[in-house]
């Protein structure tokens, strides 16, 4: 069973089609990776499924309920931690996590409980009443997970979560959002540049690469598919210049330089 | 209902307050300015045209300046929640945004309010005296509605603006000419009738006229009028706002 359904979904900012008639799926349970270069539309996508953006044309189906009819039902299905900050650098760490638990509608006790555990998980608790803008950044993105994770959705979105954490936090991150897809089911939608965290972490991914979806499947699949023993491999393979030379930019000669690097 | 979620928005927008003095020093020193240069260098003159006690007319107008200048600025941080992400977590979060518009105001008006406070009080120190205590209760229930009429109108127009700069040009651009020609400062039975036309099609003229009538006992346009007007400008101000609003995308 699906639970997310998107067919058709294009959007467009003037003459750029940052997305350009995507159709996907996602069932029940799984984690699902969104990858893709720069700029791929892999942020406008989730911003559309995340009723932040409304869609040029296409539909979107979340939890049974039309995301772009009716957004606010939309929004009680999933959680997402954002790209780009979203916290208030003004309020403490652990009054941002407070504000999140009354807009989403968790007792207190509840709230109490689940805050307390995801800053100790994400080692902030003995900065909890710290102002946010004396944090470094990676404290930052650290408390914006443990935000994320406050209301265990249905589904949650994560929007490169890892970029800028350092490994230790990264496993004890995913190993929390593991037990969590386990135990409640929640489906988790993310994207990432860490290609071996796709590898280990997803059931299935999708690559997108200027606005259209060109590979689907398991990440074992794509590297069979591919003859790759990694799936970076198989990104580059998919996304290098090599497969489009007439358009290849400065940015696909990086990746072809970073391809010859890794195949040497 | 979502009154957690009102209650939340209106907390932090307090907390926002009262961490940062100063914001409060600032806002207050202005309508101090207008106060002391205006008070007593017109003072004289409006004794002698036969005005009375110009401090007793003046002071009311400054008060509702503090309010107007915090309320109306206080759209910034609408401006300022989009440039630092924080917009985004409230327009994902599962509650109508009417209930996010209400709560953001209603905190902007209570940091207005408080500011208008803080400046009555200092009014007491250039010697104005209100006519009695069950009238400044009045008085504070017509800065409250003036306080949510140009809060909303401030956030309005902030959905509107992404550029941090622009939003105090365009405040600037409405606030002067709303504040000069509202009768705060001069009394407006002897004006030329265009310039009277113009102060009576300006929502901000009724609310100093209901602050100064129910202060110090001077009224022009009577308090039934003033409710009116205020009431009505609030209700048209906060349904464009939150339409507004919703269409924010982020």
């Amino acid at each position: 069973m699906s639970i997310i359904s998107v067919k058709k979904l294009t959007k467009k900012f003037g003459d750029l089609t940052a997305v350009d008639d995507v159709s996907f799926a996602v069932k029940k349970g799984e984690i699902f990776a969104f990858l893709g270069p720069n700029g791929a539309g892999k942020t406008t996508t989730i911003k559309m499924l995340t009723t932040l953006l409304e869609p040029t044309s296409g539909t979107i189906l979340m939890n049974d309920i039309d995301v772009i009819k009716n957004p606010r039902d939309a929004r009680k299905s999933f959680g997402i931690v954002f790209q780009d900050p979203s916290l208030d650098t003004e309020l403490t760490a652990y009054e941002n996590m407070e504000f999140h638990a009354v807009l989403y509608g968790l007792s207190r006790k509840l709230a109490k409980e689940r805050i307390d555990t995801l800053l100790d998980l994400l080692e902030l608790f003995p900065r909890k009443d710290d102002f946010v803008k004396n944090f470094s950044g990676g404290m930052k993105r650290r408390l914006e997970i443990a935000r994320g994770l406050l209301h265990h959705p249905k589904v949650l979105f994560l929007d490169e979560p890892t970029l800028g954490l350092d490994p230790q936090t990264r496993n004890h991150m995913w190993q929390y959002i593991k037990e969590l897809n386990r135990n409640e089911e929640v489906t988790v939608f993310f994207t990432t540049h860490y290609m071996e965290e796709a590898d280990r972490v997803a059931n299935r991914v999708a690559i997108i690469d200027h606005g259209k979806i060109i590979k689907e499947g398991t990440p074992a699949s794509l590297k069979e598919e591919t003859n790759a023993t990694t799936l970076e491999d198989a990104f580059l393979a998919l996304t290098g210049s090599t497969i489009r030379p007439e358009e290849a930019s400065l940015l696909d000669h990086m990746r072809e330089g970073a391809r010859m690097w890794r195949r040497r | 209902m979502y009154l957690s979620v009102i209650y939340i928005l209106w907390l932090r927008q307090l907390k926002r307050y009262m961490r940062s003095r100063s914001r409060i020093i600032v806002s207050v020193a202005q309508p101090m300015l207008f106060l002391v240069a205006f008070g007593f260098g017109f003072g004289p003159i409006y004794a002698k045209a036969g005005g009375g006690d110009y401090i007793q007319f003046l002071a009311p107008g400054v008060i509702v300046m503090a309010i107007l200048f915090t309320a109306m600025f206080s759209g910034i941080e609408v401006i300022w929640d989009k440039q630092f992400g924080f917009l985004k977590e409230t327009l994902v979060a599962p509650v109508p945004r009417l209930a996010i518009v209400f709560g953001r105001t209603l905190g902007g008006a209570t940091v207005a309010i408080l500011q208008g406070f803080i400046v009555f009080l200092i009014t007491f120190l250039v010697g104005f005296h209100p006519q009695s205590a069950e009238m400044v209760i009045i008085s504070s229930l017509f800065m409250f509605l003036i306080a949510l009429l140009f809060t909303t109108l401030g956030t309005a127009i902030a959905s509107r603006l992404n550029n941090m700069q622009a939003f105090p040009l365009v405040i600037n651009l409405l606030l002067m000419p709303m504040f000069f020609l509202s009768g705060a400062l001069f009394p407006i039975d002897t004006l030329p009738t265009m310039l009277a036309l113009v102060v009576k099609s300006n929502p901000l003229s009724y609310g100093v006229d209901a602050v100064r009538d129910t202060l110090v006992g001077i009224g022009h346009f009577g308090l039934a009028t003033d409710i009116t007007v205020l009431l009505v400008v609030t209700a048209i101000v906060i349904v464009v706002s939150a339409y507004l609003f919703e269409k924010i995308e982020a």
